[in-house]
């Protein structure tokens, strides 16, 4: 990461650019204000940002800024093509699916070209821009796959493509996690897909369908960028991780509990990743009205509730998949919550400072 | 030729000014529209060319019908409104 990188944070009414570590993180500038910002992110490959608008009325848009905030293009989105005469695609509650561009869910830069994108999308589609964003295309493997019809919103109306890992090996191998819909790679740029689910279970579906793949709700997933044989789950059902290179996953089990939205892996450390724990879906509040960040250094095997700096009452304040990243120094990571707090740390969770205490609802936090 | 006009609250994202166009249809008129101001049309439809969800459009007065492919039809004096609606409170 450059001194310079920005921290992204997308909210309901706009974009937040913070600027400095720890206790001296402040927000530097607002951009989009009033405007549904869905997900941010900088490609550090060059520097730009890509920013995601959902205005509602007029649709989902992209716009780009090559020169750090100080302006900003507007791009193409993805768009489906035209549904075949006869086909039939229905949701669960058996209404006729859409094939038009409900949202964009996971930005990643394709790291086999200079300027690639992958987009994921609702309905859970893989996009691909060889064009920094000038033109999409669709990766019909994925969409035509034949349990794709079968993916079910969880989380939005509408499945969606949430998780986008791009192997560090390999760049034309790329996972890819759907709520809900599984856990699929491919391993030739997108042109064949398989599942990795082995291991995951559903208790959402009659007991015989709780391990097939597309019964699978990952909430979020992350591949170790210094062991990319791991990977880190934080599933609708709890956390998994898997150690050989999603053969199978591992289910873990950690107090005061283990649902949640958001998973960060330590770039250098592939056994620490950090959670932050939430009621059962039940509910969907903290435990307690206490904030808190789990961390494991040893795989899972035992985790450290991180609370300095944290409200410990009264606090209601879910985090969502997106709202939680580590930067690329392994020792600074930010969350943000629906409640519109944000909190960063600069010695990986052992004091938390407060950046804001009223952001618009916070979707995503991404560092530069 | 038909007047077009476009809700306020457009503007700020993509300027557009009302217009005049000739078609015989909604569609018609807007893909005349469109054809001068690109980046207008995924503003106001889909990729599959429908309406958007909470969009509306009027036609002399009346609510747009045919939302999926706009064929409601248009006079030569007719005045279109491109109206966001109020579905979102």
């Amino acid at each position: 990461m450059s001194t310079d990188a920005p921290l992204l944070v997308s909210t309901r009414k706009g974009l937040f650019e913070i600027r400095g570590k720890g206790a001296a993180a402040h927000i530097a500038r607002a951009h989009f204000v009033g405007d549904n910002v869905s997900l941010a992110i900088v490609d550090r490959r060059d520097g730009a940002w890509y920013v995601v608008l959902d205005h509602g009325h007029f649709g989902v848009k992209l716009h780009r800024s090559d020169d750090g905030g100080a302006t900003f293009t507007e791009v193409a989105v993805p768009a489906y093509p035209p549904k075949p005469e006869g086909f039939v695609d229905k949701d669960m509650w058996g209404k006729e699916r859409e094939w038009a561009l409900k949202g964009i869910w996971a930005l990643a830069p394709a790291l086999d070209a200079p300027g690639a994108l992958w987009a994921g999308t609702l309905p859970g589609a893989l996009f691909r821009s060889d064009d920094r964003g000038a033109t999409w295309t669709l990766c019909e493997a994925l969409w035509n796959h034949p349990t794709r019809v079968k993916w079910n919103g969880g989380g939005a109306d509408h499945a969606a493509i949430h998780s986008i890992c791009v192997d560090p090996r390999d760049p034309r191998t790329v996972v890819v996690a759907v709520s809900s819909g599984g856990v699929w790679r491919t391993r030739d740029a997108g042109a064949s897909w398989e599942a990795h689910t082995r291991g995951m279970k559903a208790g959402y579906v009659p007991p015989e369908q709780a391990e097939w793949p597309e019964n699978q709700d990952p909430h979020c997933v992350v591949q170790s960028p210094s062991d990319p044989t791991v990977f880190w789950c934080q599933h609708h059902m709890g956390i998994w991780r898997s150690t050989d290179d999603l053969a199978s996953w591992t289910q873990i089990v950690v107090e005061p509990s283990s649902f949640g939205f958001p998973v960060a892996v330590h770039p250098r450390e592939s056994d620490t990743a950090w959670f932050v724990p939430a009621h059962s879906d039940q509910k969907r509040t903290l435990i307690d009205g206490q904030v808190l960040v789990n961390r494991t250094r040893d795989g899972g095997r035992s985790f450290t509730a991180l609370r300095t700096g944290l409200p410990q009452v009264h606090a209601y304040d879910l985090v969502l998949r997106h709202a939680l990243d580590i930067a690329a120094d392994g020792d600074q990571l930010a969350f943000g919550s629906t409640t519109g707090n944000l909190w960063v740390t600069d010695d990986q969770g052992e004091r938390w400072h407060a950046v804001a205490s009223h952001l618009p609802p916070i979707y995503a936090v991404r560092y530069g | 030729m038909a007047t077009v006009a476009f809700t306020v609250n457009l503007q700020r994202h993509v300027p557009s000014p009302t217009v005049t166009a000739p078609g015989a249809t909604v569609r018609e008129v807007l893909e005349r529209v469109f054809a001068d101001n690109p980046r207008l049309r995924g503003y106001v439809v889909d990729e599959q060319g429908a309406l958007r969800k909470h969009m509306a459009v009027f036609v002399d007065g009346q609510q747009l019908v045919d939302r999926a492919t706009q064929r409601d039809a248009v006079g030569p004096d007719s005045e279109i409104y491109v109206m966001q609606a109020l579905s979102g409170g």
